[in-house]
Order: C-alpha cells, then structure tokens, then sequence
C-alpha cells in the first residue's frame, strides 16, 4: 500500500524533442482512436508507461478515472495525461508555479494533439454529406470496424483493472475484479445512475475494503 | 465574406430543409446558443456525454429528429475522434459552416476542460494521503466495468452485422489479445485486422445485397 505513495512522485526528463514526438505520437492516435479516444488508451498506456516511462501505473489509471468523475466529454482524460507529464517533468506539484505551468502546457498540448487531427477530418466529412451513406462500401466499413472497436473497449477497460494491481494482496485483488463485474452487469443490465457507482467504489475503497 | 450571416443562414437552411421532412427545423438559434447548449450538455455529462446527448438534442432540443440522430451518431462513430466532439462538429459546421465547427468544439471542451484541471490540481494537493488514493482504486474499478458495459452495451448490436456473431466475436477476441495482452500497437492491429474485418464485411455485404434483390425481383414476378 505504500509503494503508491512513492509511484505518485515521478520525476522525469522531457527535451523539446520529446515533447514533440509526445505531440506527433498523439496526433497519430487521433486518426486512429475509432469508437472515441478511449479505444486508444492501450496504445497510449505502451508508450507512455511501458516504453516511456513518462507515467506511472497508478498516474495512468488515476487521469481515466478522475476525467471519468469529472463531467465533460471522455477525451479530457487525455489532457489530464499531459498534465501528469508536465508535472513530472517539472518534478512534481511540489515545484510550485513552474509546476503548473508546465503541467498546463502539457494538458493543452495533448489535448490539442488528441483533438485536432480528427476534428479537421469530421468536418470534411460533415461537408461531403451523408449522401454516399449507403454504398456498400461505407457499410462493409461501419460493420468491419464494429467488433474491432468493442475489443478495443474491453481492452481497455482490462488494462485500467490491471494496472492498480502492483502491490496488491489477494484478497483485495479478488475485491476489486469482484466490483468491475459487479460494475460491468449493473451498467450493461439496468439503468442506474453512474454518480452512485462511482460514489459506491469510492467507499469500498476509502473503507480498504478494494 | 466567406463567413454567413447566422440569421440569413438560418432561414436558407431552414427553406432548404422544409422540402424534406426528415430534417428538424430547429436548429441552434445563434452561435451563442449553440456555444451555451453544448457547454451545459457537456457539463450534465459524468461518466461520459454519451448518455445525455440524445435525451438533450433530440428530445429536449429538437434540433434532431431522431432519424437524422441515428444516422449522424453512426457517421461520428465510424470517424476516428471523440463521437460527441465529432457529432458537434456536424450540427456546427451544418447551422454555421467553419465558425459553427469551431464554436461547438468551444463549448463542448471549454468549461469542463478548466473544470477539470481544477479537480486535477486539487487531487495532486491530496493525492498522498491514502484514503483518498485508496478511493479512487476504488472507483477505477468502477470505471473499468463501466467501460466494458459500455462495450457490451455495443456488442447487442452485432447480431445485425453481417460479418456473423461468430466471426464478430473472433475478431474482437483477437483485437484483445492483440492489444491487452500482447501490447502490440495499435496501428498494426488496426492494418491487419480491421481491412481483414472490413474485407469480409464487404464481401458479405455485397452477397447480402445481391440476395434482397433477387428476392425482390422473385417476388416481382410472381
């Protein structure tokens, strides 16, 4: 349990160089994140804290979840990312102002990266029309992509359950699968509000049950 | 000026719109309303926008009938981005063109993005005590379940696809492995199995296609 208190302070190199390729690389998983920016967060999570090492772990997972809990679209989870990566290359909030100014550059810049690419092709497509639509083509496409897309998801959801598990004991491994199925049946089966889910794991966790 | 005058714009559309009745006729009234509508829709959003988007711009709005919701829904699916990011593009770039584009990703990012890193700057203050690290494992569980909900909730839809259940569930198994368990990147998953996934589904797409209309000729002449 205490190891996480030491995974939170990350201190990290960045060149302009590399905050380049960070934007290139963002950029090239705009034209790829089919089915949302989620469907990249696998990717992201091997360049940024496998091969990078420009987050940790529980860095990683804590910007889905805290953009998760926050309201607005998905993909600020991604800035939230940037943010951590300025932060870290700052050497951490406990820089003060420099901190967070870099910690705001990289959430911009992310964000911008994530954003634009794709943005600029919707709108091209928004003005060709829908009138091709019903080509075969077009169709075959949609269809292809669908069980792409849902392994993607599912991956996804799967890498943010494993990556808390470090320095976890069984038993509170076991708890945690436990709330992600429990989770995942509830959300799939029933409509209940999400605000309770979320409030529900908090308390499991705050109590050291997960 | 390259840029429309929103009223003129509006009542054009709205004339060119009244020849086909699919289309709503309300749209945003101005730029301002689309930039506050789109904000307070992104702000009602926890969890994702998803869930808000049609119950707002169909039902309450009206600025979609729930033919044209269905059909720009899946274009901003297929698209690479964001769906709700992209779908705004479209209502913005079809009331407004290019300042319309501009104002909907505005408002759907502004507000909660500054919302946001004041809830990431105010976690990294805390984020040492273990309580509050403790609760947010636990709702990263939650998030976890929630995202694969989510793509169950998808999967309900591949009984309609014609690629089959079972060749739907292979490929979106071997996209798993592939991606969680291999870490291969995601360019190269994407190359291969999906023009392997839209190949088949283009094949028998057209197989389908040549089936309903020999069908449809049987039926003619009988």
């Amino acid at each position: 349990m205490n190891t996480l208190i030491l995974d939170t302070v990350n201190t990290i190199t960045m060149t302009a160089l590399d905050w380049v390729h960070l934007f290139m690389h963002f950029c090239e998983l705009s034209f790829l994140s089919i089915g949302g920016a989620i469907s990249a967060a696998p990717d992201m999570h091997r360049y940024l804290v496998v091969e990078n090492h420009l987050l940790s772990d529980t860095q990683f997972s804590s910007s889905i979840t805290l953009a998760q809990v926050a309201p607005g679209p998905n993909v600020l989870f991604v800035s939230l990312m940037g943010w951590n990566i300025g932060l870290n290359s700052a050497g951490g909030i406990q820089a003060g102002w420099l901190a967070w100014c870099w910690g705001l550059f990289g959430a911009i810049l992310c964000l911008i990266a994530i954003i634009l690419p794709s943005s600029v092709m919707m709108y091209r497509v928004a003005k060709w029309g829908h009138k091709n639509s019903q080509r075969p083509s077009v169709r075959a496409f949609k269809s292809g992509l669908a069980p792409i897309v849902i392994g993607l998801m599912i991956s996804t959801g799967w890498l943010l359950q494993k990556g808390q598990h470090l320095d976890s004991s069984n038993t509170t491994l076991i708890a945690s699968w436990t709330l992600t199925v429990f989770t995942a049946l509830l959300v799939w089966k029933t409509r209940i509000h999400l605000l309770w889910l979320l409030a529900f794991g908090a308390l499991l966790g705050a109590l050291g049950v997960i | 000026m390259s840029i429309p005058n929103p009223i003129n714009t509006q009542q054009a559309e709205d004339s060119l719109l009244s020849a086909n009745e699919l289309h709503s006729k309300a749209g945003p009234r101005s730029r301002g309303d689309l930039f506050i509508s789109l904000t307070l829709l992104a702000l009602q959003g926890f969890g994702g926008v998803l869930a808000v988007v049609q119950r707002e711009l169909v039902e309450k709005k009206k600025w979609l009938t729930n033919e044209e919701f269905v059909e720009q829904w899946s274009v901003a699916q297929i698209l690479p981005g964001p769906n709700v990011i992209n779908l705004g593009i479209m209502i913005g770039q079809r009331t407004f063109g290019p300042s319309g584009a501009i104002i909907a990703l505005a408002g759907l990012l502004t507000l909660p993005f500054l919302s946001l890193l004041l809830l990431a700057a105010v976690y990294s203050g805390v984020s040492d005590l273990p309580w509050i690290q403790a609760s947010l494992r636990g709702m990263n569980s939650v998030v976890a379940g929630l995202i694969i909900a989510t793509a169950l909730k998808m999967a309900s839809a591949l009984s309609k696809n014609p690629l089959g259940i079972l060749l739907s569930a292979v490929l979106g198994l071997l996209t798993f492995g592939a991606v969680a368990l291999l870490h291969i990147p995601l360019l190269y998953v994407l190359l291969v199995l999906g023009s392997v996934s839209c190949i088949s589904a283009y094949r028998k797409t057209i197989a389908l296609d040549l089936k309903s209309q020999s069908k449809a000729e049987n039926v003619g002449g009988v």
